[in-house]
């Protein structure tokens, strides 16, 4: 029995040193974050007093077992007692947990009103999830881009060194103000996820055809992480939720910043590509965005195709096809849509690139206004070539 | 003991009765998908709303110029479509009960025909019964043809009981591929074109 | 009902076979053998997460893994030990000659190795086995599933007609077969539970098995139940599959109740406390779980007054749990305790049911709740409610029938090592997921951030601790039949009930004339 005693006691001692000294969290992370925001704060309080009221009754139960345990056991010769109910204690024990119960649920329905209240926001942010990234859309600005992980493989299967922000690294943060109220309108295009951030308490489920509410007011600059919270697929634990919070003013450089970035991307609609830079710049993006399915060598998988030498990326009349491809995605198949996540010049960029890479050996060269073009009529360099792709016309 | 007769009575019932519950519970679980419809029509639950147009008589219009209300559109591709689709405006200011118009604008940059759907969703879900649509794309399946393009409209009356401490309403809609789920919903829509139900702009 | 005569020998013995006793061991067997193909996999899971990375599974056969765990161990593992004890002792402790449907038994046991053989093999298929989660959360298990799926459901299917039968088996066996003289308000809390748990499982495995059939439809004949583009509803699917899935927790908790109740009286030389107030807080709990199950959906987006509901019906779930402990405690309290195998594995129980029962408490609270919402903090909960909570319970009452079923006792030193690994195994396994789960890791991940690394660390070898202790188990088992020293018809000095008048070990055929009660 000594040993179950020590057990406890050693379980008992870890929680409390950890409860007890704020730095302890710190160090060994046991606890739940206090975060940054009221609400977090609240729930964050909610969360102790319900601990403290479980340890309190615990304590109770459990010294009065042991006590049993202890002293009325048969190797010291105790002798058990009759007894088998006793109705003013069962009413006691019954009715004491309801009194506790009702004075927890009274804190808990305050913080609860509170967070369904969205009211009065003071922006307004979409987040969509997709397999696996994020989408953030400002409505009121017109900024929307996506995030994704950007954690290489290689530290992954172990050939790098692990990062301190290992798995939870996007390409792109959400970039938001403090001290303003952010109203979250979550959704999702394929699967169920879940849009989690600790350090703001908000978990909101993101439901594909339905649109959920949540909202936020940090109160200090910083940047905080999270992770999806739903099993979404086969990369569920691989689509890390970063949050820049920036003060108001800082905030405004930012979107100053990424629209004058809207106004060149523009511009480079115009820009004409040597082959080289097109060449260069492509790889550039599919390392970025391609590579995870189809590998930096183009060979693909078992579950993702080969580019290499295939009809769609080595076929002169398949151009527009493979173009479609990269700007629409393939419905029903893991090949997502990049037309909205990649701007005309790179799009053009890694689409040449995986025409003239790894053997393959088409020689076209797309412009940013190709796609412009494509994306308006469909059409490459004004030829009806869509579907048109069987391989049949041979370089 | 009681006799073999009345246990084998007894056993013949209890097994009788466990059949019928389970059958039953069979049933009730189907049965629960009505009751939730019915429970989130009346809740607006998900912001699941009507998907039949409001008829409204004129007279029963209240306009209450008193507040504005701001509508946000928002407007999302599933997985499985990879239209163009996107509100022509963002946002709109409107009082209770006056009816704001606008349109989506959708169009298919694939070389085959094809049938969407539009699903809508209202946030806050306590706003849902508040907004009336007398009019929308979302009513019936929207087949496009290849590289076709359209605008849809879109005609909405906010209901001037809306609680007051709503100021903004987002209305949601997630486009869908139901061109394998489309049969009847074409038939169906060639009717209400007859009768000039459907405006193609 | 009279014939007396020895079983058949072989094969056709058991696949024949009408006697309780004869399908109350083979539950008994199936069930080990999926606790430990369930535990296989989690050892699998456990070594993935050894460290941070990927190491020796790639993610999609990850989440295969884990959603093969969770349902070899609830449908595989756990409801069939429970059947099998209730098969095995239930006429035994109601002083009936067998069950009161022999040849429904025989049926309700035999689909289910076809079942679990049909789910197994589409580890084998193309594409691997579901990989959604044993929730099954559509749409990730109908547009986005493997092909598996369809093999999945037929599984369940299978599963649910099983169930469905073992509970009217035992309905109506408890209700027509009891002693002359044995009221309802006389039976052993066993039996109480069980019957309960026989009326949890009509209510609700029919649903289960209608929300799967409504995905097996969505998947094969365009019906649109959860596609929101044919105006279905994802969120519905797990409304109607957690109205069952919360009953279907107190499935496999109830008959442990049960069994506690029984071996902590024989342990502690003192009578049950409060025989009535358990048959009333089990009442009230099987009540209570049908109207709790939206707090599995906290984070999906109900109304505030759906949120509000399912909070206090779920604070208030904890009154009559509450009450249970109270009582046990009460029992053991001013007894005469000795701590033999049984009664070791069931002081645990309320230990860490009881933590298991605190973190509950915690979930129930909704604000909370969307910080330990889908992270280790709940997959830390629901493992201390399920494996001190079942199978803590399962090993207790192996123990302590064990001398009634083989007619060998059992050795008492070694049960003693099997305990404690046990328990030091799997407090080492899941004590430190509450601190990962507050810390902020989501469950079903297979690899984490740095920070995670060390109670991942602890955990595992917890876990590889836990998995090879019941090797010890299965050895102890074993020895028990071959080599066990004989046992008296009655060998607890405390236990009481009427299987205890019965020879050891218990003869073919008993209470062939049933027994008088006082």
């Amino acid at each position: 029995m000594m040993k179950y005693l020590k057990m406890i006691t050693l379980i008992v001692s870890t929680v409390l040193m950890g409860l007890l000294n704020p730095m302890a969290f710190a160090a060994f992370e046991i606890n739940m974050p206090q975060g940054v925001t009221a609400i977090s704060q609240e729930i964050y309080q909610l969360h102790m007093i319900i601990f403290w009221v479980c340890v309190a009754v615990g304590l109770i139960v459990f010294s009065v077992m042991f006590w049993s345990i202890f002293f009325h056991r048969k190797s010291r010769g105790y002798k058990p007692a009759p007894f088998h109910e006793n109705t003013l204690i069962e009413i006691i024990w019954t009715g004491l947990p309801f009194l506790i119960l009702a004075a927890m649920a009274i804190p808990s329905t305050k913080t609860l009103l509170a967070i369904y209240n969205t009211d009065d926001a003071d922006l307004d942010i979409k987040i969509t999830g997709y397999q696996w990234k994020w989408r953030y859309d400002y409505l009121e600005e017109d900024i929307s881009f996506f995030s994704h992980l950007t954690t290489s493989p290689q530290e992954i299967y172990g050939l790098r060194e692990k990062g301190k922000n290992y798995l939870l690294e996007v390409n792109e943060p959400l970039v938001v103000p403090i001290g303003k109220k952010i109203r979250f309108l979550v959704t999702a295009a394929d699967v169920i996820h879940s849009w989690w951030v600790p350090d703001f308490a908000l978990k909101k489920d993101a439901i594909p055809g339905f649109i959920n509410e949540a909202w936020t007011r940090i109160d200090t600059p910083g940047v905080y992480r999270g992770q999806c919270a739903e099993l979404c697929g086969k990369d569920h634990g691989f689509m890390p939720i970063v949050v820049e919070a920036k003060t108001l003013e800082d905030y405004q450089k930012w979107l100053l910043v990424k629209q004058e970035k809207a106004q060149e991307l523009k511009k480079l609609n115009a820009l004409n590509r040597t082959e080289e830079e097109l060449m260069q710049k492509g790889e550039e993006v599919y390392r970025e965005h391609c590579a995870t399915c189809h590998e930096n060598n183009g060979k693909g998988s078992s579950i993702y195709p080969s580019l290499v030498k295939a009809t769609m990326t080595d076929q002169l009349d398949c151009i527009t096809d493979h173009m479609h491809s990269v700007t629409y995605g393939v419905p029903g198949t893991a090949m997502a849509a990049f037309g909205e996540q990649l701007n005309p010049a790179d799009l053009a960029a890694v689409i040449t690139y995986e025409r003239n890479a790894w053997g393959n050996n088409t020689k076209q060269f797309i412009q940013a206004k190709d796609i412009v073009l494509f994306k308006e009529t469909g059409k490459y360099q004004n030829q009806e070539l869509l579907g048109t792709c069987k391989g049949v016309i041979k370089k | 003991m009681r006799p073999l007769f009345q246990i084998k009575n007894a056993t013949t019932r209890s097994l009788l009765s466990g059949l019928l519950i389970s059958i039953g519970m069979f049933g009730f679980g189907f049965l629960l998908v009505p009751i939730y419809d019915i429970f989130c029509k009346y809740t607006g639950l998900n912001g699941k709303p009507d998907q039949n147009p409001y008829l409204y008589q004129a007279e029963d219009i209240i306009v209450d110029s008193s507040r504005e209300i701001t509508i946000q559109f928002l407007a999302t591709n599933n997985a499985s479509i990879n239209w163009d689709f996107k509100p022509t405006l963002h946002k709109l200011k409107v009082h209770p009960g006056h009816i704001a118009s606008l349109a989506f604008y959708v169009r298919n940059p694939n070389n085959k025909d094809m049938v969407g759907q539009a699903i809508p969703s209202v946030s806050p879900f306590d706003a849902t019964d508040f907004v009336h649509k007398t009019e929308c794309f979302c009513f019936l399946s929207q087949p496009l043809g290849a590289f076709q393009e359209k605008i849809m409209p879109l005609k909405i009356i906010i209901d001037s009981e809306l609680p007051k401490r709503i100021k903004k309403i987002t209305l949601s809609y997630t486009l869908f591929d139901i061109t394998d789920m489309e049969t009847k919903g074409t038939a169906v829509r060639a009717q209400l074109e007859k009768e000039g139900m459907i405006h193609d702009l | 009902m009279s014939e007396h005569h020895n079983p058949p020998k072989g094969l056709m013995r058991w696949v024949l076979t009408t006697n309780h006793k004869d399908i109350g061991s083979m539950y008994l067997w199936l069930s080990l053998i999926m606790f430990f193909v369930g535990g296989f996999m989690a050892m699998i899971i456990r070594a993935e997460l050894f460290e941070p990375g990927l190491q020796i599974v790639d993610p999609n056969f990850y989440n295969q893994m884990i959603t093969m765990h969770g349902l070899i161990m609830i449908f595989g593992a756990v409801m069939p030990a429970f059947t099998g004890l209730a098969n095995w002792m239930l006429p035994l402790m109601i002083g009936a000659p067998d069950m009161a449907l022999p040849r429904m038994n025989n049926w309700s046991f035999w689909i289910l190795p076809f079942a679990f053989i049909m789910l197994s093999s589409t580890l084998f298929m193309e594409g691997g086995s579901p990989n959604f989660g044993w929730t099954a959360y559509a749409p990730l298990s109908t547009t986005y599933a493997p092909n598996s799926t369809t093999f999945f459901i037929f599984a369940i299917h299978m599963m649910g007609i099983s169930s469905i039968m073992g509970a009217i088996n035992i309905i109506a066996t408890i209700l027509n077969l009891r002693a002359p003289g044995m009221t309802l308000m006389k039976m052993p809390m066993f039996a109480w539970t069980w019957l309960i748990t026989a009326y949890l499982l009509l209510a609700v495995m029919p649903v289960l098995a209608g929300v799967v059939t409504m995905l097996l439809m969505d998947i094969h004949f365009g019906t649109s139940f959860f596609n929101a583009g044919g105006g279905g509803d994802p969120v519905l699917y797990q409304h109607v599959f957690w109205f069952f899935g919360h009953p279907e927790v107190y499935i496999v908790i109830l008959p442990s109740f049960g069994i506690i109740s029984t071996i902590l009286p024989a342990f502690s030389r003192k009578p049950l406390f409060g025989y009535t107030s358990m048959v009333y807080a089990l009442g009230s709990i099987a009540f209570l779980s049908f109207i709790v199950w939206a707090h599995h959906m906290f984070t999906v987006g109900m109304p505030l007054v759906g949120e509000l509901f399912f909070m206090y019906a779920t604070m208030v779930i904890s009154v009559p749990t509450g009450v249970k402990i109270f009582n046990w405690v009460a029992t053991m309290f001013r007894g005469s305790l000795t701590f033999e195998a049984p009664m070791l594995f069931s002081i645990a129980f309320v230990v860490l049911f009881t933590i298991g029962g605190f973190s509950g408490l915690m979930l129930a609270i909704a604000p909370a709740d969307f910080q330990y919402h889908d992270t280790y903090f709940v997959v830390a909960h629901f493992h201390y409610v399920f494996v001190p909570g079942s199978v803590f319970a399962i090993f207790a009452a192996t123990y302590y029938w064990l001398p009634k079923w083989t007619g060998n006792m059992y050795d008492e030193s070694l049960a003693k090592v099997h305990f404690w690994f046990t328990f030091i195994g799997m407090n080492l396994t899941f004590f430190p997921m509450h601190f990962l789960g507050l810390a902020g890791m989501p469950r079903r991940i297979p690899d984490y951030n740095l920070q995670f690394a060390d109670f991942n660390l602890i955990a595992s070898v917890g876990g590889f601790l836990f998995g090879a202790t019941q090797l010890v188990f299965l050895f102890l088992i074993i020895k028990c039949i071959k080599t066990g020293k004989p046992a008296s018809e009655s060998p607890w000095e405390g236990a009481e009930g009427l299987e205890w008048t019965v020879p050891s070990p218990a003869p073919y055929h008993t209470f062939s004339t049933p027994p008088d009660i006082k």
